[in-house]
């Protein structure tokens, strides 16, 4: 990996822990936050591969002992806690968002964008997180949906319009997903 | 925010090295769960509180902390279970989620950071046969770290320079006139300081036995 990649890497790590200071919103136990927006906008803006690895990076510093979950949370804990699913299925969104978005490249505009992070980013977390949550806490599945899916659908559709905005404007300014050589070369 | 969720301290478990601490926190995850008896599950989270309160001396904010992050689901957890299958069931389940919890909270507050690292650094030695190089990820880390200040100052920057200029703007047209271009402006920062780094001779292999960087 050249050190160029290491960077972008290292700052959507960053780029998600400073959302995570951004005021969440507690509806009951799994809180809105803004760290979805930047998976999303990891995936959406370095693609499939630099994705996953600068949400696995910000999760490793979660690990390592330093609260940059949203409302300060952060060290081994939430990985042992009910929500826990939601945390690993975040790297997993960040590649299906990235893997998607370098396949729409050459004609990626807010609306595909958008489609595109609802999938990685809404059908992929909930995937994951649902049955976990349940699997933790031994909820009946219509509770578990209902808890930890339901409740966070509109501030998710609104943030996958969101992320698919910012990444069109950058897409346009500072590409930093390449085009794939043939498509390049058809030219 | 504070800088880390460790808290200082001299005793035996801020000590023990990170390894063996984490190794611990998996053992108790494994006989937690292979041992399906509510009082080893009573004693396991007793035997963690008191290793963190008198062993560790940590302050029980620590631990209430974590304790109030949880609480919620495991009210849910009880009431379900007392619904669907016993209160028996439900208190052993919800016994064992709490006693994890607050186990990894005092493995937390009783390592420091740039010890974790190593450890993680460590355990990417085994990746070196798939190409990942151990001390790359280390610098990934410290980078990520320097970031997170540069973007709260750049994103202040913007919007300073906005509200010369007459407010801020909101909603949908912040996206393209704030949100944007203060991504594009990080993403050319991160581009600079890698081509500075390379410059230095981060891309060749790095000398053998390099500590990474001490973060408190």
């Amino acid at each position: 990996m050249k050190t160029r990649d290491l960077a972008y890497v290292a700052l959507f790590a960053a780029i998600i822990a400073v959302l995570g200071t951004l005021p969440a919103i507690p509806v009951g136990p799994v809180p809105i936050t803004a760290q979805t927006l930047g998976v999303m906008l990891a995936g959406a803006v370095l693609g499939a591969r630099r994705g996953f690895l600068a949400v696995l990076l910000f999760l490793v510093l979660v690990a390592v002992g330093l609260p940059l979950l949203a409302s300060g949370a952060g060290g081994l804990a939430p990985f042992a806690g009910p929500t826990a699913g939601y945390l690993f299925s975040w790297p997993v969104a960040a590649f299906v968002i990235g893997w998607l978005t370098e396949r729409t490249w050459d004609r990626y505009n807010v609306l595909v964008g958008t489609v595109v992070n609802v999938v990685g980013g809404i059908v992929v977390i909930y995937a994951i997180g649902v049955p976990v949550l349940k699997a933790v806490v031994g909820l009946p599945w219509a509770e578990a949906f209902w808890s930890g899916a339901a409740v966070f659908v509109p501030g998710d559709l609104f943030k996958a319009f969101v992320a698919a905005a910012v990444a069109d404007v950058v897409r346009r300014s500072y590409p930093v997903i390449e085009r794939p050589r043939r498509a390049a070369g058809a030219r | 925010m504070t800088l880390t969720l460790y808290v200082p301290g001299a005793g035996v478990v801020h000590r023990l090295p990170a390894g063996v601490k984490l190794l611990a926190l998996v053992v108790l995850a494994v006989a937690l769960f292979a041992l399906p008896s509510v009082t080893a599950a009573a004693a396991a989270l007793a035997g963690v509180v008191a290793v963190g309160l008198l062993v560790a001396r940590l302050p029980a904010a620590v631990l209430t902390r974590q304790a109030r992050a949880v609480v919620w689901w495991l009210l849910v957890l009880l009431l379900v279970h007392a619904v669907t299958t016993d209160l028996r069931t439900g208190t052993h389940v919800a016994l064992r989620l709490l006693t994890l919890v607050l186990a990894a909270a005092v493995v937390t507050a009783t390592t420091r950071v740039s010890e974790m690292v190593r450890v993680v650094e460590r355990l990417c030695a085994p990746l070196r046969l798939v190409g990942v190089r151990p001390a790359r990820v280390g610098l990934a880390i410290a980078m990520a770290l320097r970031f997170i200040p540069v973007l709260v100052e750049r994103a202040d920057r913007i919007r300073a320079a906005q509200a010369a200029r007459g407010g801020t703007a909101r909603g949908v047209r912040a996206l393209r006139t704030t949100v944007a271009p203060l991504l594009v402006q990080v993403l050319q920062m991160a581009h600079d300081v890698s081509e500075a780094l390379d410059a230095r001779g981060a891309d060749d292999d790095p000398p053998p036995r390099r500590r990474s960087p001490e973060v408190p």
